[in-house]
């Protein structure tokens, strides 16, 4: 079974339909990029998927089970992890501390009015930091860190929870090229040994066709094209696209 | 009423418009541009009027022109007065943490009505009818005057110049563009200081203005600042921070309201009668908390940009230093062997200073992790007494049940409150917290069978065993320790951790699981029981609680207090509630202008330590010293 | 750093003021304490008043062969600073007992704690029926003419006027409250078919002046009974005028004669109303030409209605020592019981019944003279006679 379902997604904003009838299905261990120019969709779709916005029509299924319209926080109880285009990490709090919420609220300990913070899920959390490379710096404050670190502290947080699936709007926005590469190498390493499936978008086309599995391009709200990275980059409506667009990445 | 009565009410609802809204049109560009809470505001607006008194006399008070020139000169004087302040005082505190130049114009008000006093004196000085306007004009047998038809020609026309300003002129743009994005502006290149300072002056102006148009309808006097500033803040928020229109139609509405509760005078309900004049005491509030419920962001107002980063970076918490720690068991081990040396006043001091410190805690926890500013805190304080206060007396209970209870009739008022408050956020819910706090500050106020009304209720004092100072201390002692010591847990707990995870970050919480608006709800919900206790405890040290309990100036006290000690800093609230409390009772023995005195030290504590006092002090400790301040 | 050194400065000035605490041990110590900062046009005055009257005890020996001092505390106008001040009062000032307040609220608040604390509180101002009444209490004795008594003072001519149509207007605190429903048990007392037809109880300090004005012409009254005072009379005075409701309609206004809130008035004082009040420079009795001399020589101003009350509460603290013989509360208390001594209004006397002083107001009309206000056609009103018979002041006031 697949991990993520989509079947005949659509949404209009006041007339204007912004995704309409999308459907494809993210297997396990799988990186899927969605892609497509700017306006075509492509984050109206993700938040239809996040929880963020409500399908005016169509189906989610996470794992055979319909998410369709849940909340985001109730998305990620039912497993699914996230990282912004924009980081957003909480600021007031260390690397590790960071991880550690994620792991208390995976636990639904948030309610807890005595114990320590600082001493709950230490372990895990660091192993967690370990796995994306930032357990030497578990102690700083979120804060200070340099942009390409909190987008590792973000991958550790979207990992707490044990996810089936990641959802990962624009991972490598805002980094530098040499960044972009190490940030997806490092994202695929850890996901098909776990056997996480990864949507993800993503504007930069050597990271795509880097480490991409599977491609599907939206353009105008439709999906126009599916497939390996080869077929998709051979694909002359996707060609017509972009080069129409005056994208060349 | 009848028709005629009718057409009358709408004229006088009408000039009470134009008058509402000057007032706030000021308050409303300087609260949307700089986002200062500037409560000096009806402190302009009382020198706007007794400037024009002197000036009037000055020029004679039959002139018209002496009238009309005095008018324009008092408001452009308090112009003056508020680029001087912004100039030297806000100016060097713009880069404090949010809400802090609240605590500036906090100790503004102070000074300027002991100045106003000291050249004013303390009896009310009513200013001439206008020349040529001192009759009225017969409308359908009917008498309006002259003056109120000038002033419901006035606001529209004002209102229309201020439009144009902000729409066809280029620093009309930039004021709308800072109104929208504070940040955007400065990445525009302006002069952000230059566009502040022209905003607070013109705001000034506009209050001095309004206050000076009101010459020949109110008696200049020392209480028209705080009568005013509360009415200018409801506008600003129901009309939608920064909406010029919008203050006006907030205006039109809650003018006509009282106009016209006045004008239906007496109604009978199931046999009683009522006199709908008593409205008039909280309308304002309860169209402010029905508006903020409906439309979060007022009437016109637009959603605002999410500020990017509030003042300084979000300071870290960690657990106490070792030396810390010691320090701790140093003072509370000084507060228990105390009372063998100390004169009782000593002791009663100390008790108020733990019953605010406690306060002002419950309300950092809301402000600090929770990230939500109450303006209307002294809610939950006034329910905490009064049900301490009703418990014992109308119910009977035994004063220990009564003070243990006290702590939960807070936390039932906060949690019935809370459940609407955490649907918004930043001012407009800081907003909706005082309206709750006045709407039941008037209810208490008015309801004589059960509350005591005005009087408020006597006799609530302690059990026999409690009577004497000394265990009287040890009790409120222990009961504010363990309280805060409590606080401070939470704080470190998983639950502070989640308030904090949702105040740096909503998107994120949320990503990860978090009903930020439930846990939200919940801390309301243990801050008001902190707040009830804090209550409670007061009441019997007291011996009476009255409706000052849950008023404004309680709830302006303890951000003062949270302020002053320092925001950002679990210490703070304490050391803030502890020197406030000192400074008053102090202060006010020194000189007959205590308040003065006490005004210039908040202001200069503000300029010495723009962290609050905690922060100045951490921020010069060695890290490993200062992190668990 | 110049801001921060100014900080530092005054935190100096600060902690000085904790080194003084150097009084002279023979002196008595009266502690008084009132809500100057909050109500300063009653009690600049009212201060100036008790100065005077301490200034004259001590010329004349002071009490019990020691010189008497008042320590004199803001209480900032509400009840809980009130009780904190008069903590300090008793526990670090050591003063004798304690006298002044000014709102009813603080007033009620200070008289429990004189009951907890079993000391004497001679209440100046407060105008609440209950300080002496439904909360009455063995240590609490209050001087100044009761909110009752002032009405009742003003109803044998709102009676004799035989006005059917009513309106009432109050500020919407206890005291207007009380005033009103005093005033409408009274009336209906003499004259049943008395019609009540409109109720106005704006806020305190904010009154709609223009809109209360319409609604009471709209409900076409021919007489109103006004307690309005300060800022909210002279506003409904000015529209009233320009709206011309007191043309034809008979006016009762509590307080309203008195200098503090006539004065302001100027020309515009309503002529003809019916009020309670002090017209000073009228009153030729001795006893008061003789306060008005000491007072305009000392201060170079004339005396306000609460200069009388600073003055006589300090003349009842003086005479109650005397009649004591000594500083203990319960011997006090037993002198203020039934004490009478002289004062501008006359002779007073702390009735033994309920603690409430006789002293008495003047009744009169205003009129304008020399473009000021003034009262005419004014008699004084003896308190004595205007209080409710001792049966039903027994059944108010609770047994101690």
């Amino acid at each position: 079974m697949s991990v993520l379902k989509v079947q005949d997604l659509a949404k209009s904003f006041g007339g204007v339909r912004a995704v309409q009838g999308v459907s494809f299905t993210v297997e396990a261990g799988e990186l899927l990029a969605l892609i497509g120019p700017n306006g075509a969709g492509k984050t109206t779709c993700f938040n239809m998927l996040n929880g963020q916005l409500r399908p005016d029509q169509g189906e989610v299924e996470l794992g055979g089970e319909s998410i369709r319209g849940l909340a985001p926080r109730e998305i990620w109880r039912k497993g699914v992890g996230r990282t912004f285009q924009i980081t957003a990490t909480f600021a007031s709090m260390t690397v590790i501390e960071n991880v550690q919420m994620a792991l208390v609220s995976h636990d639904r300990r948030t309610l807890g009015l005595f114990a320590r913070t600082a001493g709950l899920y230490r372990k895990e959390a660091l192993s967690l930091l370990d796995l994306v490379g930032m357990a030497d710096q578990s102690e700083r404050p979120c804060g200070v860190l340099a942009y390409g670190d909190l987008k590792r502290v973000e991958l550790a947080v979207a990992l707490a929870n044990g996810p089936r699936l990641l959802l990962m709007d624009e991972p490598t926005a805002g980094m530098a090229p040499q960044e972009r590469i190490a940030l997806m190498a490092l994202t695929a390493e850890i996901v098909r040994a776990r056997n996480i499936a990864v949507l993800f978008t993503e504007h930069d086309m050597d990271v795509v066709f880097a480490h991409a599995d599977r491609i599907i391009v939206l353009n105008r709200g439709e999906l126009i094209a599916e497939g390996a990275p080869e077929a998709v980059r051979a694909n002359a409506r996707v060609q017509q696209v972009y080069l129409g667009s005056g994208g060349h990445h | 009423m009848s028709f005629s009565a009718i057409v009358i009410q709408f004229l006088n609802g009408l000039a009470g418009t134009s008058s509402l809204f000057l007032v706030a049109a000021g308050l409303s560009l300087i609260f949307g541009v700089s986002r200062i809470v500037n409560f000096a505001h009806g402190s302009f607006y009382m020198v706007g009027i007794y400037l024009a008194y002197s000036l009037i006399e000055y020029f004679g008070r039959g002139s018209a022109l002496g009238f009309w020139g005095a008018i324009l000169l008092a408001g452009l004087g308090v112009g003056l007065i508020g680029i001087v302040v912004e100039l030297v005082l806000l100016r060097r505190i713009y880069q404090a943490p949010e809400l802090f130049q609240l605590l500036a114009t906090f100790g503004l008000v102070l000074v300027i009505k002991d100045v106003a006093l000291w050249i004013w004196g303390a009896e009310e000085l009513f200013g001439p009818r206008a020349p040529g306007l001192r009759g009225g004009i017969e409308i359908m047998g009917r008498t309006l005057p002259e003056y109120d038809a000038i002033l419901i020609v006035i606001g529209p026309v004002i209102l229309g110049l201020l439009w144009l300003l902000l729409t066809r002129t280029r620093w009309g743009t930039l004021v709308r563009a800072a109104t929208q994005d504070r940040e955007m502006v400065g990445a525009l290149g302006v002069n952000q200081a230059w566009l502040f300072t022209s905003v607070f002056a013109l705001g000034a102006f506009l209050a001095g203005l309004g206050g000076a148009l009101q010459i020949p309808r109110e008696p200049a006097n020392l209480l028209l600042d705080v009568t005013v500033i509360g009415d200018a803040f409801v506008v600003v928020v129901v009309g939608g921070m920064g909406s010029i229109p919008g203050a006006f139609l907030a205006a039109f509405i809650i003018s006509q309201i009282k106009a016209f509760c006045i004008g239906i005078g007496t109604v009978e309900v199931f046999g009683a009668s009522f006199a709908m004049s008593k409205f008039t005491l909280v309308a304002e509030f309860v169209v402010m908390a029905i508006v903020l419920v409906v439309r979060p962001w007022g009437l016109l107002g637009r959603p605002q940009a999410m500020p990017r980063h509030a003042g300084a970076a979000e300071e870290r918490i960690s657990l106490a230093s070792r030396p810390l720690s010691m320090a701790a068991f140093a003072v509370l081990a000084i507060l228990i062997v105390l009372p063998a040396t100390a004169d009782t006043y000593t002791l009663v001091l100390l008790v108020d200073i733990f019953v605010f410190a406690l306060f002002a805690a419950s309300l950092h926890l809301m402000m600090g992790p929770g990230g939500m500013v109450s303006f209307g805190h002294a809610a939950y304080f006034g329910l905490g007494a009064y049900g301490a206060g009703l418990l014992l007396l109308k119910a009977g209970l035994p004063m220990e049940l009564a003070l243990a209870l006290s702590p939960l009739v807070g936390a039932l008022g906060a949690l019935i409150f809370g459940w609407f408050v955490v649907r918004l956020s930043g001012v407009y819910l800081a907003m909706l917290t005082l309206a709750f706090a006045q709407i039941t500050w008037a209810s208490v106020y008015q309801w004589d069978e059960f509350t005591g009304g005005s009087n408020g209720i006597v006799g609530v004092w302690p059990a026999e065993w409690l009577t004497s100072k000394t265990v009287f201390y040890f009790m409120t002692l222990l009961l504010c320790g363990a309280s805060l010591w409590l606080i401070r847990r939470i704080i470190h707990a998983p639950f502070g951790y989640t308030l904090r995870a949702g105040r740096d970050s909503p998107l994120r919480a949320d990503s990860i699981g978090i009903d930020l608006r439930r846990h939200q709800w919940i801390a309301f919900t243990i801050v008001g029981a902190f707040a009830g206790l804090a209550g409670g405890i007061f009441a019997f040290s007291k011996g009476s609680i009255s409706p000052e309990g849950l008023a404004i100036p309680r709830s302006v006290d303890g951000l003062v207090m949270v302020l002053l000690g320092g925001v950002q800093t679990l210490t703070g609230p304490v050391v803030g509630a502890a020197v406030f409390t000192w400074l008053q009772d102090e202060v006010a023995r020194q000189t007959e202008y205590w308040r003065a005195l006490l005004g210039l030290t908040i202001i200069g504590l503000v300029l010495a330590f723009p962290q609050g006092i905690v922060g100045f002090v951490k921020a010069r400790l060695p890290a490993r010293l200062g992190g668990g301040l | 750093m110049n801001d921060r050194k100014l900080a530092l400065g005054l935190v100096a000035i600060l902690a000085g003021g904790l080194a003084t605490g150097a009084h002279a041990q023979d002196t008595i110590k009266i502690g008084e304490l009132n809500s100057y900062k909050v109500f300063p046009a009653f009690l600049e005055p009212y201060k100036k008043g008790w100065e005077l009257a301490l200034e004259e005890a001590n010329k004349a020996g002071g009490v019990l062969g020691r010189k008497i001092e008042i320590v004199s505390r803001d209480d900032n106008g509400n009840p809980g600073d009130a009780v904190r001040v008069a903590e300090e009062l008793l526990n670090r000032e050591k003063v004798a007992f304690l006298i002044g307040t000014f709102p009813s609220h603080v007033g009620l608040a200070v008289s429990d704690f004189a009951k907890q604390n079993k000391v004497l509180f001679i209440a100046a101002e407060p105008l609440t029926d209950k300080i002496v009444w439904q909360n009455g209490n063995r240590y609490t004795f209050r001087l100044r003419t009761s909110t009752f008594m002032q009405t009742a003072m003003l109803v044998p001519d709102a009676v004799k006027l035989k006005k059917k149509r009513w309106a009432v207007v109050y500020p919407n605190y206890e005291y207007g409250q009380s005033a009103t429903a005093a005033f409408k048990e009274l009336m209906k007392k003499q004259q049943p078919d008395i019609e009540f037809v409109t109720e106005q109880a704006p806020p305190l300090g904010k009154i709609e002046a223009g809109a209360v004005v319409q609604a009471i012409a709209d409900a076409k009254p021919d007489a109103i009974f006004s307690s309005l005072f300060g800022p909210d009379l002279q506003k409904f005075v000015r529209e009233g005028n320009t709206r011309g409701l007191f043309r034809n309609v008979a006016v009762f206004n509590l307080l309203a004669g008195e200098p503090e809130y006539l004065d302001p008035l100027r020309d515009e004082a309503p002529e003809g109303w019916y009020v309670t009040g002090y017209p000073w420079d009228q009153i030729k009795t001795p006893e008061h030409a003789k306060f008005v001399a000491a007072y305009q020589a000392k201060f170079k101003d004339y005396p306000r209605l609460g200069s009388v009350v600073g003055y006589a509460v300090v003349q009842s603290a003086v005479a109650a020592m005397k009649k004591a013989g000594s500083l203990d509360q319960e011997k006090l208390v037993e002198a203020m019981k039934g004490l009478s001594h002289e004062t501008p209004f006359g002779n007073i006397t702390y009735r033994a019944l309920d603690h409430q002083s006789t002293m008495g107001a003047y009744v009169g009309r205003i009129a304008v003279k020399n473009g000021k206000g003034t009262m005419v056609d004014w008699y004084f009103a003896d308190g004595a006679k205007f209080l409710p018979s001792d049966e039903e002041v027994r059944k108010m006031r609770p047994a101690n």
